[in-house]
């Protein structure tokens, strides 16, 4: 009794604080700071009409490598977790999952290539219109974990995975670093011509990194999930 | 009321059912569950702190230009911030699950009571 009381006691103060916060807030009508700068530079500098996707992938670079790394650590930490002990593994070879419907496994074979196609089309354009790496290489990753509903006794290669995650993360960084000696400094993306504004090849490095990080976020994702089903 | 107050406040209420979930439920996998709706809760506050007025996605096109995109586009640094946030945290939740799941490995039950080694 006394526990739930101190619980009702801290909300109620966490509340107090967040209505303290919501009563003072009000909207502003311009943008201050440092934002003021990437909105009236950014175009100029980077050349990418999609000012989230310059500062995600230029002007804060490092700190998408650092997720990266994150995203990858989680990885490893749960396949570190999840893993199994061998008389384990020689059981779970024989266990079948029951065959999904009819309908499920056609409408795989229908949209399966249109979703991958539309993740691609999401982290290509990343720095033309919403979209960008991340949310490419999820909806990558949607296609896996649909290709596991509708076929759950074929895997996909782990092998594959893990080679396209580390190749695109190891290209990823000998990128950031080729900035280093040709243009202003780590992941600058000045080092290919930053060309026509607007048009799909601009903007420098920022198409090819958002290409990258779509690959490694789905096939990270993707072997996550596989790990989970497993 | 404006838009992003309504927003502001729905992300606080989204963290303050969160930390009552978290609070309540001893079913692990609950408590997770908790943990994500705070998390969707910051999202929703951080986005809401960076609208400007009337403002559009941050995306030069023809109407909105470099000269007039002052007060006519949100601030960008909120939706980066809040986009790193959402991948941190499906890494966070992932290393959670694969804990519940050895936990329930190795006590065949999902509650935070069988857990009291750690118990203060």
């Amino acid at each position: 009794m006394l526990k739930r009381l101190f619980m009702m006691l801290a909300l109620a103060l966490i509340a107090l604080m967040f209505y303290d916060i919501a009563g003072n807030y009000s909207e502003r009508s311009e943008l201050t700071g440092i934002s003021e700068h990437y909105a009236s530079q950014g175009a100029d500098e980077l050349g990418a009409a999609n000012l989230v996707a310059s500062v995600v992938i230029t002007y804060r670079g490092l700190d998408t490598l650092g997720e990266v790394t994150v995203l990858f650590i989680s990885a490893a930490g749960a396949s570190l977790l999840l893993r199994r002990r061998r008389e384990d593994a020689a059981k779970e070879k024989q266990r079948e999952y029951a065959e999904s419907s009819e309908i499920v496994r056609t409408t795989l074979s229908i949209l399966f290539p249109v979703i991958l196609l539309f993740g691609v089309y999401i982290f290509i354009n990343g720095h033309l219109t919403p979209g960008g790496g991340f949310q490419g290489g999820a909806v990558i990753a949607s296609a896996i974990l649909f290709f596991m509903l509708a076929r759950p006794n074929e895997s996909l290669s782990h092998m594959m995975l893990m080679r396209i995650e580390s190749l695109s993360g190891f290209t990823y960084v000998m990128l950031g670093l080729l900035g280093v000696f040709l243009a202003g400094g780590f992941l600058d993306n000045r080092v290919l011509p930053t060309g026509e504004f607007g048009s799909l090849f601009s903007a420098g490095l920022i198409p090819l990194i958002n290409i990258l990080i779509g690959l490694k976020v789905g096939s990270e994702l993707g072997s996550l999930l596989q790990k989970f089903k497993e | 009321m404006a838009i992003s107050s309504i927003v502001l406040i729905t992300g606080f209420l989204l963290i303050l059912i969160g930390l009552w979930a978290m609070f309540v439920h001893k079913n692990i996998i609950r408590m997770i569950i908790g943990f994500s709706i705070i998390d969707t809760g910051i999202h929703m506050v951080m986005v809401a702190l960076g609208y400007i007025t009337g403002g559009t996605a941050p995306i030069f096109t023809d109407t909105i230009t470099v000269a007039n995109s002052s007060g006519n586009i949100v601030d960008p640094v909120p939706s980066a911030l809040v986009l790193t946030a959402i991948v941190i945290g499906l890494g966070v939740t992932a290393i959670m699950l694969s804990y519940a799941v050895r936990i329930y490995q190795a006590k065949h039950s999902l509650s935070i009571d069988d857990c009291a080694e750690q118990k203060w």
